[in-house]
């Protein structure tokens, strides 16, 4: 403890002080996890996680204890939190790599042409293969169309908000943006449902309601707006006001400006928040089972009929009785991630394209 | 070319808060003319209220007249966007687009309002730089982001962006204070060759650089934190720093207060 105290005032700190060799910080590694052991085998509790989590919690004492013997209390506080730091990253990142390893082991099995190529059309509960395609054609549709809809919409409204909106009637708006944020899915599945399929659809359909896949689209629009108007609004905010000004001060428009200055500067943002979206739409469940109704057959018309989507198709198949099916689930869930990892790095590489090189 | 500005009982407000209050000002062509007073008394306001740009701010308004070769400028059939085409503007700090090469950085106010012709951005784009004293440093790397040079050169940048316009006056919000010595030098090397075209105004906290730029000075000063800033005397550069008629600019000029 008396190795590194803070001298008096006026005299200056010792310099060089003694460090702990990092061979010492394995040794109290390597007799953490002996002890840990020790513990957990030797009263008969047993377990390897344990035994890891006992050993870390070791670990941390020792080095403290350690690291204040030899290089004093503010030395062995900076290690001890910075190991504690270090293990709370990897304690974060092991759930993701254990979601990432179970997706592709368990989903390598059905990972061939089949699973792409065929519906689930006439498929009965003895038959090994189907597949998803009729699923992969109703999210690429149904996510498609929804982001359709709500780029422009969010986009603009983010502009709207940022760029023009005064006073009360925007304070409003951002209210209710926040408010549809919050929106559970099935209640935006239940909207679509009431308001699309029930009164509207049946004035397309001689008087019958109709599930489709557009009503599917549209309760995904209702999820992925907030989404995008906030995230947008954040991304604008962070241009600099003297951007904008500089603009102006050259005699530029206020629309070019925002167009050509504004959305430019803050187009990576934008990009990621929309790609967030998108793949919080994607895996959206509910919805399109209340109002697309899903389908076993291939359906490309996503204003007529019933259409399945890949996220209805890991539900449906996880809870079928065949023996075949959970293999197509994992499998449809493998496809649904790789599909919003393929459009997540698309869209970068796209917004990346306009940056200058150094 | 060069124009000559004249407020008249220019008046301007942040919301309820008068900033300056009554400013009468005559600015003549082809002349540098400097604002010079303590910190908050509304030498920026008033240069942005020449081109406009006070208004960008909410709740902000101006009152009065302002006329630019008997043009006023505040009248309500005045298409803002043509007075700042008329009227640029350089900033404190340096303000280059990210994403835009210095090229496209240069030529922006040309590109924004519709030019399209290769060749007249080239030749826009050089003549400027060259105004700019730039044109060296730059020449091999147009394609680069204007963000990747030094700040005296994106300064500069700055200023070449804002004449590719050719506007007829050039109003320079502090130009040097975020620029080392050899930067500044360039900039102020830099006015002495555009003052042969436009008329500019310049703010600056720094004395020596309105003696040693500007033809005329304007000092502004307020009585209290609170109180709007006011004009308090303007006349040639040289009577100002040797023989200023009121008590207030000798206090300020010798350092007594402010």
């Amino acid at each position: 403890m008396t190795a590194t105290t803070l001298p008096a005032p006026g005299q200056s700190p010792k310099l060089h002080t003694k460090k702990l060799p990092s061979v010492a910080f394995l040794g109290v590694a390597v007799v953490a996890l002996g002890l840990s052991a020790a513990i957990c085998y030797g009263t008969g509790i047993g377990g390897w996680v344990l035994t890891l989590v006992v050993g870390l919690v070791l670990y941390l004492v020792g080095i403290f204890v350690a690291v204040n013997a030899v290089e004093g209390r503010r030395s062995a506080r900076n290690r001890t939190w910075s190991a504690l730091i270090h293990s709370a990253f990897v304690l974060a990142i092991l759930p993701l790599a254990s979601v990432v390893w179970t997706l592709v082991s368990n989903g390598l099995d059905r990972l061939d042409g089949d699973f792409f190529l065929t519906s689930m059309n006439n498929i009965g509960a003895r038959d090994p293969n189907g597949g998803a395609y009729h699923a992969i054609i109703g999210t690429l549709e149904q996510v498609g169309i929804a982001a359709l809809i709500t780029i422009p919409l969010g986009v603009l409204g983010a502009i709207y908000i940022v760029e023009y909106g005064r006073g009360r009637f925007t304070f409003v708006i951002r209210f209710f943006v926040d408010v549809m944020t919050g929106i559970p899915s099935i209640v935006a599945g239940l909207f679509v449902l009431a308001f699309w399929v029930l009164i509207v659809s049946p004035w397309f359909n001689d008087g019958a309601p109709v599930f489709s896949g557009f009503a599917a689209a549209l309760a995904l629009s209702v999820l992925m707006l907030p989404t995008i108007v906030r995230s947008t609004e954040e991304m604008l905010r962070l241009v600099p006001a003297p951007l904008r000004e500089g603009s102006y001060a050259l005699g530029v428009p206020k629309w070019k400006t925002i167009m050509k200055i504004v959305i430019p500067t803050a187009l990576p943002g934008i990009v990621t928040g929309i790609m967030l979206s998108i793949a919080r739409a994607a895996g959206e469940t509910a919805p399109v089972l209340l109002v697309a109704g899903g389908s076993a057959a291939i359906n490309f018309n996503p204003f007529s009929a019933q259409q399945g989507s890949l996220s209805l198709f890991v539900f449906q198949q996880a809870g079928d009785a065949s023996r075949f099916a959970p293999a197509r689930a994992w499998t449809a869930a493998l496809t649904l991630v790789a599909l919003v990892l393929i459009l997540t790095i698309a869209a970068k590489l796209l917004a990346r394209r306009n940056r200058i090189p150094r | 070319m060069a124009k000559r500005v004249e407020a008249t009982g220019v008046t301007a407000y942040y919301g309820s808060f008068k900033a300056i209050d009554n400013i009468n000002l005559r600015v003549e062509p082809k002349t540098v003319t400097a604002l010079i007073g303590p910190s908050g008394c509304g030498k920026s306001t008033f240069l942005r209220s020449i081109n406009r740009m006070h208004e960008v701010l909410p709740g902000a308004r101006v009152e009065g007249s302002l006329t630019v070769d008997d043009e006023n400028i505040y009248d309500k059939d005045v298409d803002v966007t043509a007075v700042r085409r008329m009227i640029g503007m350089v900033f404190q700090r340096p303000n280059p687009f990210p994403t835009m090469s210095i090229f496209d950085n240069v030529v922006a106010g040309l590109k924004l309002n519709g030019v399209r012709r290769k060749s007249v951005l080239q030749d826009a784009a050089e003549k400027a730089l060259r105004s700019a004293n730039l044109w060296d440093e730059v020449k091999d790397r147009l394609g680069k982001p204007g963000a990747g040079l030094s700040g005296g050169q994106q300064q500069r940048l700055c200023i070449a962006r804002t004449i590719a316009v050719e506007p007829q006056v050039v109003l320079m919000d502090e130009p040097c204070s975020a620029l080392d010595p050899i930067s500044t030098l360039a900039i102020e090397d830099l006015m002495f060759k555009l003052k042969d075209k436009y008329t500019i105004i310049i703010v600056t906290h720094n004395m020596q650089q309105a003696a040693r730029v500007s033809d005329r000075t304007a000092f502004f000063s307020i009585e209290r934190t609170g109180d709007p800033g006011r004009l308090i005397e303007h006349d040639s550069t040289q009577k100002i720093f040797s023989n200023p008629s009121q008590k207030k600019t000798e206090d300020y000029i010798t350092g007594r207060f402010g």
